[in-house]
């Protein structure tokens, strides 16, 4: 079988339309929208803030806590139902394990930096959307980064390599999903998942077309924090 | 006293409010349908200022309860999203949630503006049920009467999905809406001191003694009531109240339209 043809109609290496917003959440310390396709993610970061209770503190930094969650009409199908699953609890921690290695908590111990990621509407990707907002949010509140979090889903379908799945593509039977968290300064790699059934080598040219997409991503993402700080109309 | 409480006071004794808003003024309100229209059949984003609430709806089928087997039903709920505010926590639904799920609730049910009979499928075996979901995204104030006014128009953003041998096709959406004739506009006054005011922002919100949530029909008939806050009101200020909740009312329905 071949997939000749994506559903959407884009080219394998084609992204979604997607779009950046910063200072969405007015009360929150930082916050950012990232929109892809039909899927939107709003993130907000609370912080440093005092973290209690007491025995979760590290003195010498501070902590990041992230946490994903789908709102109750975001799903295709059935409501969603509310309150944390297994899913979005471990969505939350590789979130946050994506995030961490790139910013810089040393001068905040005993403090928590919270990021909350709340996903309005689903087409797949949700996680990766998640994890742009939230670098955008992080880069708001001020929090010291080495770098902007780019990140993407990218995958084969039949015997084609894809670049971000929407949710018929990742709902395919013969499909390989793998999100894929990066700093395209550095080029490391945060988040690294997969599902499906791939060689090596396909998973190389994968890697690669992640980075081609990341810096399409990071460039909105620069781009949407000089417009929140008006840096792009002094040009 | 509290300094910032206080200052609330001094300044409402000096006739005006903290963000020079008179007693009786509202701020902007911003009307958004079909925010989520891929995954819900109807949804909305209401901005009062700064204040944003989204909220969606989703069908489902259910069995009727057995007192009223002809009879669809609604559920509200409301999560008060951490993201919203550094105020709010996560964790189980706290009880401000609950109460503005119940409130809201209350306004769609008692005003009898969905005919739940219209909601069946099969008498006594299967209903549509209609789920309204509330988030918060921004809390600058005065939630209550965003919440509502969001839902309201989720459910006026609404299409009935297709239903094929008892299951809902999610993906095949009809023409048809719920169908509401007259829309519950509800409508929330607070109290500092002895100062009635609406449209409470932050701070108006979190230091004001007592808080009446009023929900008028079109013919301004009331049909939900909800008393908040710690301080009591005599009968005096609950008829003053009550005429403001009406007047403001009548201006949410100008903007929300039929």
């Amino acid at each position: 079988m071949s997939y000749t043809k994506r559903f959407s109609g884009r080219k394998f290496d084609e992204l979604r339309p997607f779009e950046a917003k910063v200072g969405v959440v007015k009360r929150a310390d930082g916050s950012a929208m990232f929109k892809i396709g039909s899927t939107i993610a709003i993130a907000s970061v609370y912080g440093p803030r005092e973290l209690y209770p007491q025995f979760l503190q590290d003195p010498k930094k501070g902590v990041l806590r992230c946490n994903y969650n789908m709102v109750a009409f975001s799903g295709s199908g059935d409501r969603v139902k509310p309150g944390p699953s297994r899913r979005s609890k471990e969505i939350g921690l590789v979130t946050e394990k994506a995030l961490l290695p790139f910013i810089d908590l040393s001068d905040f111990g005993g403090a928590v930096v919270d990021v909350f990621i709340e996903l309005i509407q689903t087409d797949a990707g949700t996680r990766c959307a998640g994890i742009n907002a939230a670098a955008l949010a992080l880069a708001h509140a001020g929090i010291p980064m080495k770098d902007l979090v780019s990140a993407v889903a990218v995958g084969k379908i039949e015997d084609k390599l894809v670049v971000d799945l929407d949710y018929e593509e990742d709902s395919h039977e013969i499909g390989v999903d793998i999100p894929l968290a990066m700093s395209t300064r550095t080029g490391e790699i945060s988040l690294l998942q997969m599902d499906g059934i791939i060689s090596v080598e396909e998973v190389k040219n994968c890697v690669e077309n992640a980075r081609k997409a990341c810096e399409k991503i990071k460039e909105v993402q620069v781009k949407a924090l000089k417009e929140f700080y008006g840096l792009e109309a002094k040009k | 006293m509290n300094i910032l409480k206080k200052h609330l006071y001094n300044t409402f004794d000096k006739g005006f409010r903290e963000d020079g808003r008179k007693f009786d003024e509202t701020r902007e309100i911003f009307i958004e349908y079909g925010i989520s229209s891929r995954s819900a059949e109807g949804s909305a984003r209401v901005k009062i200022g700064e204040t944003e609430v989204v909220a969606g709806v989703k069908f489902g089928i259910g069995s009727p309860f057995p007192d009223k087997p002809g009879e669809g039903s609604i559920v509200v709920n409301a999560e008060l999203l951490p993201l919203a505010s550094p105020d709010y926590d996560s964790g189980p639904p706290s009880i401000d949630s609950i109460e503005i799920s119940r409130v809201v609730d209350r306004a769609i049910r008692e005003s009898k503006c969905i005919n739940m009979k219209s909601l069946c499928v099969k008498s006594g075996e299967s209903v549509w049920l209609i789920f309204i979901d509330i988030y918060p995204i921004n809390n600058s104030g005065n939630i209550f009467d965003a919440a509502a006014l969001a839902s309201l128009a989720a459910l006026k953003d609404a299409k009935f999905p297709s239903l094929k041998d008892g299951v809902v096709d999610y993906k095949s959406r009809t023409k048809k809406g719920i169908g509401i004739v007259d829309y519950p506009i509800s409508c929330t006054v607070r109290k500092i001191g002895s100062h009635l005011f609406v449209d409470p922002n932050v701070n108006e919100d979190l230091y004001s003694d007592a808080r009446l949530t009023a929900s008028f029909t079109s013919k301004n008939m009331l049909c939900s009531l909800q008393k908040g806050g710690n301080v009591s009101v005599t009968s005096d200020e609950l008829f003053t109240m009550l005429e403001l909740a009406k007047k403001t009312a009548q201006n949410y329905r100008k903007v929300f339209g039929k």
